[in-house]
């Protein structure tokens, strides 16, 4: 049992903090840290950034420029990184179909796609729920017919995030539509999105953002080399990405970043002529949720620094879902700091709202997500009871 | 930054383990214990001795064992597992803490090497009725006699009073608080014990005139001891958040056992999500409070601010241990009500826990007065390490 990270360690995090916050443009880093939209030119120049200083696929074999990081340094890396408030390499790119490519893909699939996906020369997308496939999602419905050397693609998904800047699309489709079990018919594809028979349509949210989308694919023609894997096993390759997604999913150095945010905000409304941040029920409510945040980065810590032998540790199960509770407190702290300024969402030039206050609410409803994708809290629950409590 | 055990730690921990387990392995037996005074069992007193414990944090050189935070949380972690009623964290942690700490080389000689034989049972007199979770003393005063000194004044609740051979007392002094030893047996002192909820014993301490000695150098540069009081009380605060940590293991497992095998409506309880899903609940809390706990002994191991990793480790064991006691007994049902039946006792330990020192109210209440102080709190820097 030791506290301090050791010289080295100490060292790696000064790196990372001084890479992050001098070498990575600061307007975009502002952009990140103001909640505002970020473009998508933005999150290529903030990722080939990284990229051309192999910050971006650390946890990539390294023939395909992963750095043979422990998992306490990658830790390291993601928290400094959105301490940063640096746009995280692209999720899709760089923790689901990269690792898969490399880990399942063929030769000729590794060194077609993956130098691009790291540097986000390609944006890939990813297709799995449908609208009746979600946390079920090995019920999904979309075919691929064998015609020739091709697949020929029919079907719909949905929820499909930043679909509208992606090159590429990976996708779980039923190849084996009379396979005993539902999880053995399912195959893995990736095709460009602008391929014949592919329709996207944007799913305006709650916040009045467009982050995701509906992807219809009419007959859409894909050659046979586009095949990930094996036929009828893209389950296990699902399993294997889902994994991955689940990994960082604390975002602890995003919520820290957050309640810095809140304790800001809250000196600068005055309540009777005191700032809020002195009133005894906003302190309290911010310590307890910075408590929370300590013990979640504590456990965090605990489970990369067991992980060594690259079995997860049990406790893991806890960090996607305190993770998500902990994002979502932080930012409905943000909400209610801001009081009534709170519903000037939309306000533009001629208002005095600070443009924390205007962003604070949609940033509160568009976070109602976060307990919800990478696996819902109520299927983190369900694992917790099942494979941690035997029950 | 290393948050396995070494082999010297796990060999500490399956001692322990067997030691207590031979004793309340069996949760009819802890039963009986705590049904007779002094609701704990004097032989496994004697056995905790033996084994080095009861000298565990003191230095070789007063009759101890010379270690550290890191092996007291593992025994303090173990007697939870088992909700062993021996006052390990009361008198040795937090009693012998305080006489550890500011006793003179005299005082430390002689008494820790008798707290760590075994032969001296101390408490600390310290609460009292009307103030909570104080470092200071108001209702008993000390007053110069000769060369000595005399206190007045009533102490209540204090944990294993009764039993005590010696007390450590609080009392105002000079305009502050001193710190005093009254033997068991001193004239002018009254004591009425009486059992707690969770079965462990308290007492009304009435001084009457009392003789009692200065612990450490009474000399004026030392006038006020709330700063040693309070850092002996953030100790025994981490010491208990692992005993919680101990206790809402065994209530977690207990709970998951049960719902594997009762039987309701033709199936066994697991196959209802309502109920699983609150088990899953209670191990988040579980785990995230032994994080912050095992990160609170590395603090004091590392010489790091205690005080307020305590109200940290506190705040966060506060929460767990209510969350995880009252789930375990309602997963349960009717049994988890009834003396008879383990699960009970776990939340009642847990509650008083939760009482004896500060709950998770005081200790969000102590954070929230910093709150402002740091942007962000980084648990491996400043001032934690």
């Amino acid at each position: 049992m030791r506290l301090q990270l050791s010289p080295e360690l100490q060292a790696f995090r000064e790196e990372m903090r001084s890479f992050f916050t001098t070498q990575v443009p600061q307007e975009i880093r502002a952009k990140v840290a103001a909640h505002r939209h970020v473009a998508k030119e933005e999150y290529v120049e903030a990722q080939r950034a990284l990229n051309a200083a192999g910050l971006a696929v650390p946890h990539w074999p390294v023939e395909w420029g992963g750095r043979d990081w422990t998992p306490l340094q990658r830790h390291i890396w993601r928290e400094e990184m959105q301490l940063a408030s640096v746009p995280e390499p692209l999720a899709f790119n760089t923790s689901m179909i990269g690792p898969v490519i490399a880990a399942f893909g063929n030769q000729e699939q590794k060194e077609r796609f993956l130098a691009k996906t790291a540097n986000l020369d390609i944006w890939w997308c990813q297709g799995f729920s449908e609208p009746d496939a979600g946390s079920d999602l090995a019920s999904l419905r979309t075919t691929a017919v064998r015609d020739g050397d091709d697949w020929v693609v029919n079907g719909q998904k949905t929820w499909t995030t930043l679909g509208q800047h992606a090159d590429w699309i990976f996708c779980l489709v039923r190849t084996d539509p009379t396979a005993e079990k539902k999880q053995r018919g399912i195959s893995m594809l990736v095709f460009p999105m602008d391929t014949p028979g592919v329709t996207l349509r944007p799913i305006e949210l709650i916040d009045g953002g467009f982050e995701v989308n509906e992807v219809f694919f009419e007959d859409v023609r894909v050659p046979g080399e586009n095949l990930i894997g094996e036929e009828n096993r893209g389950w296990d390759y699902a399993k294997f990405l889902l994994g991955n997604e689940r990994v960082g999913i604390a975002r602890v150095g995003a919520s820290k970043k957050m309640l810095a945010q809140a304790k800001a905000y809250a000196r600068e409304i005055t309540v009777d002529g005191r700032p809020l941040l002195e009133d005894p029920f906003m302190a309290t409510r911010i310590a307890e949720v910075e408590n929370e945040l300590v013990a979640l980065e504590l456990t965090a810590l605990r489970v990369v620094a067991n992980s060594a032998d690259g079995k997860p540790h049990p406790a893991s199960s806890v960090l996607k879902l305190k993770g998500s509770e902990l994002q979502q407190a932080a930012t409905e702290l943000l909400v209610d700091i801001a009081g009534p300024l709170s519903v000037a969402s939309f306000a533009e030039e001629g208002s005095d709202v600070p443009d924390w206050a205007r962003v604070a609410t949609p940033h509160y409803l568009n976070y109602r997500k976060v307990s919800i994708y990478g696996g819902s809290n109520e299927v983190q629950r369900t694992i917790i009871a099942g494979t941690i409590l035997g029950l | 930054m290393d948050f396995t055990f070494d082999s010297e730690q796990n060999d500490l921990r399956e001692a322990v383990r067997g030691l207590l387990e031979r004793a309340y392995g069996d949760s009819e037996t802890r039963r009986k214990v705590v049904g007779n005074d002094p609701g704990f069992d004097e032989k496994t007193w004697s056995r905790l001795a033996e084994m080095g414990l009861l000298g565990l944090p003191f230095a070789e050189e007063h009759g101890g064992m010379g270690a550290g935070p890191i092996e007291v949380a593992i025994v303090a972690e173990e007697i939870g597992r088992v909700i062993a009623p021996e006052p390990f964290i009361e008198a040795v942690v937090l009693a012998g803490g305080l006489i550890a700490a500011v006793g003179t080389d005299e005082q430390k000689s002689e008494l820790l090497a008798a707290i760590a034989e075994g032969a001296c049972v101390p408490a600390f007199a310290h609460a009292e009725i009307g103030t909570r979770w104080s470092t200071s003393a108001s209702a008993v005063t000390a007053a110069q006699a000769g060369e000595g000194w005399t206190l007045s004044g009533v102490k209540e609740p204090v944990p294993n009073g009764a039993r005590a051979d010696l007390l450590v007392v609080s009392a105002v002094v000079d305009g502050g608080t001193g710190l005093f030893l009254v033997q068991g047996d001193a004239p002018g002192l009254t004591r009425t014990g009486y059992r707690t909820h969770d079965g462990s014993r308290a007492a009304n301490v009435r001084f009457d005139g009392t003789p009692a000695t200065r612990l450490g150098d009474g000399s004026p540069a030392h006038p006020d001891r709330t700063a040693a009081i309070e850092r002996a009380l953030s100790e025994a605060r981490i010491a208990y958040s692992h005993e919680a940590i101990g206790a809402m293991d065994t209530a977690l497992r207990i709970t998951a056992d049960y719902l594997k095998t009762r039987k309701q409506f033709g199936v066994t309880l697991n196959r209802f999500q309502a109920l699983t899903f609150r088990a899953a609940d209670m191990y988040v809390s579980l785990e995230l409070a032994r994080s912050t706990a095992l990160w609170a002994s590395m603090v004091q191991e590392a010489g790091g601010d205690v005080v307020s990793a305590a109200d940290r480790t506190r705040l966060q064991s506060s929460r767990a241990g209510r969350h995880v006691g009252k789930e375990a007994i309602q997963l349960h049902g009717g049994i988890g009500v009834t003396a008879e039946y383990s699960v009970g006792h776990y939340t009642s330990r847990l509650t008083a826990i939760d009482h004896l020192l500060g709950d998770g109210g005081f200790a969000v209440a102590r954070l929230a007065e910093h709150v402002g102080e740091r942007e962000t709190v980084d648990p491996l820097g400043a001032p934690y390490a």
